[in-house]
């Protein structure tokens, strides 16, 4: 599936914005995708498997409740870095 | 005095980024390279003292997890840590004694001890104990505080807003076991084994937000040093005051007693002359009312004892006499090891100050730089 990555983790794709991986999980796309570019996940989802406090993943534009829900192959999965604070 | 010639580099940690300053030989004449990791918050910056040239730097941003970034060529380039302090996973159960818990950020890094080339030390926060010994590229826990002494005092101080902090990371030169830390809120606690046993070192230390009157923990320690030519004598700069310690004794002496009453003894970061253990430098702050951690009265100074703590004299030379409202954090004020002693301190209005005359005058080398929350000076290779 086309994962779409924000711009303040491009230094760890070298500049790409998108990546096609494979998984049945949310958690296994975002194991796929550190995999593909070491330490991208720790950065997004902390030693305990919760998605840190500033970010979100979102499945076909809906927030995903949980790195264990399903994915499909043909799933859009976004990865966004919420707004907070001025 | 007789001047030395000496390169000194600054390594400025901010909120948003990471700046290295490079002097000339008189120390007058600064270089800034930088910014590095533009964004990102830099909470420490350390050179290593027994090679001269790995840097490692503490760095998340506002939305990322935490990590760990090493230089071996002044910051040209960085490496990431492969696997950065991270505490083990907890699967939670009810009844379990053991919280899950997440670094929210590396907070202080100290190079270990100088017979251990490649190891150093980490703290977090929330609290917790890391080691390295691979030059910061891979972290594992420390047992001893991450599964044991720091659930204790989380059971008696309860969370802290915004997170306690492990820092002040000391390792005895005459033994690699034998280590320090302080944890704000927390207090002081002493270590014989290297990280697997620990005992409170508070007595003496006051801790007047604790309902408890002379808690054997749960004190706040701002920061702590340990003189390193004369190892038994530690100083540190309290929530609660400044004290002194000489080993073995256990029990601190407030020495901030002796300071002026209308400035108090509350600060942040506490230096110590590398040489001479009776002299040691301070920032106070406003410690009253609501705690405006400013400047006393808008008038910033460092403080100097050259008899251990017994008297203080006021340093302002140079410094901005009146409406000046900033202070200075506990990481952000660091003294080099030549003749004069050079001072260094990096204000929460990003400004660096340096002095090098041990304090007699002060002189800005940078204003307009982000909220600075850490200032440690390097020899350069001559």
């Amino acid at each position: 599936m086309k994962v779409l990555i924000p711009p303040p983790l491009h230094s760890y794709t070298g500049g790409a914005s998108r990546a096609d991986l494979e998984g049945s999980t949310l958690d296994g796309v975002m194991r796929s995708l550190d995999a593909r570019y070491p330490g991208i996940r720790f950065r997004i989802i902390d030693e305990q498997d919760r998605v840190r406090p500033h970010i979100k993943l979102f499945v076909n534009a809906k927030l995903a409740a949980d790195l264990g829900a399903p994915v499909r192959p043909e799933d859009e999965i976004q990865i966004i870095c919420a707004l907070s604070g001025g | 005095m007789a001047r030395d010639s000496a390169r000194v580099a600054l390594l400025v940690g901010t909120r948003k980024g990471a700046f290295i300053f490079h002097s000339d030989a008189s120390r007058r004449q600064w270089r800034l390279d930088g910014p590095h990791f533009l964004g990102n918050i830099i909470h420490h910056m350390v050179l290593d003292p027994r090679d001269g040239q790995t840097i490692l730097m503490a760095a998340q941003t506002g939305h990322l997890g935490p990590t760990v970034f090493r230089s071996t060529d002044w910051g040209k380039s960085w490496k990431e840590a492969s696997a950065p302090p991270a505490f083990e996973k907890v699967e939670e159960t009810a009844g379990g004694d053991k919280k899950p818990r997440a670094v929210d950020h590396v907070f202080w890094l100290t190079p270990g001890h100088s017979g251990y080339p490649g190891t150093w030390l980490a703290g977090t926060s929330p609290p917790g104990l890391f080691r390295s010994e691979d030059g910061g590229a891979t972290w594992k826990g420390i047992p001893g505080f991450n599964d044991g002494l720091i659930h204790k005092i989380a059971a008696a101080v309860g969370d802290v807003p915004g997170g306690a902090l492990l820092h002040s990371i000391l390792i005895d030169p005459r033994d690699a076991s034998h280590l320090y830390i302080g944890i704000s809120t927390g207090g002081i606690f002493e270590s014989l084994d290297a990280g697997a046993s620990w005992k409170a070192l508070n007595k003496g230390v006051a801790a007047d937000f604790i309902p408890t009157p002379d808690p054997e923990y749960g004190h706040d320690p701002h920061q702590v040093a340990l003189h390193p030519s004369r190892p038994d004598r530690l100083y540190h700069q309290n929530h609660c005051g400044m004290y002194r310690l000489d080993r073995p004794s256990d029990t601190w002496d407030r020495i901030g007693k002796n300071m002026p009453r209308e400035i108090g003894d509350i600060g942040f970061p506490i230096v110590l002359h590398p040489r001479d253990p009776d002299t040691v430098w301070v920032f106070p702050m406003d410690g009253t009312t609501v705690w405006p951690r400013t400047s006393p009265d808008g008038r910033p100074a460092t403080y100097r004892t050259r008899d251990a703590g017994k008297s203080w004299e006021r340093q302002d030379k140079g410094l901005p006499e009146r409406n000046a409202w900033f202070t200075v954090k506990r990481q952000a004020f660091s003294s080099d090891a030549h003749e004069p002693v050079g001072l260094y301190f990096g204000t929460t209005s990003g400004e660096v100050w340096a002095s090098d005359d041990e304090g007699g005058s002060w002189r800005s080398i940078a204003s307009h730089l982000p909220e600075i929350f850490s200032v440690e000076a390097g020899a350069r290779p001559q």
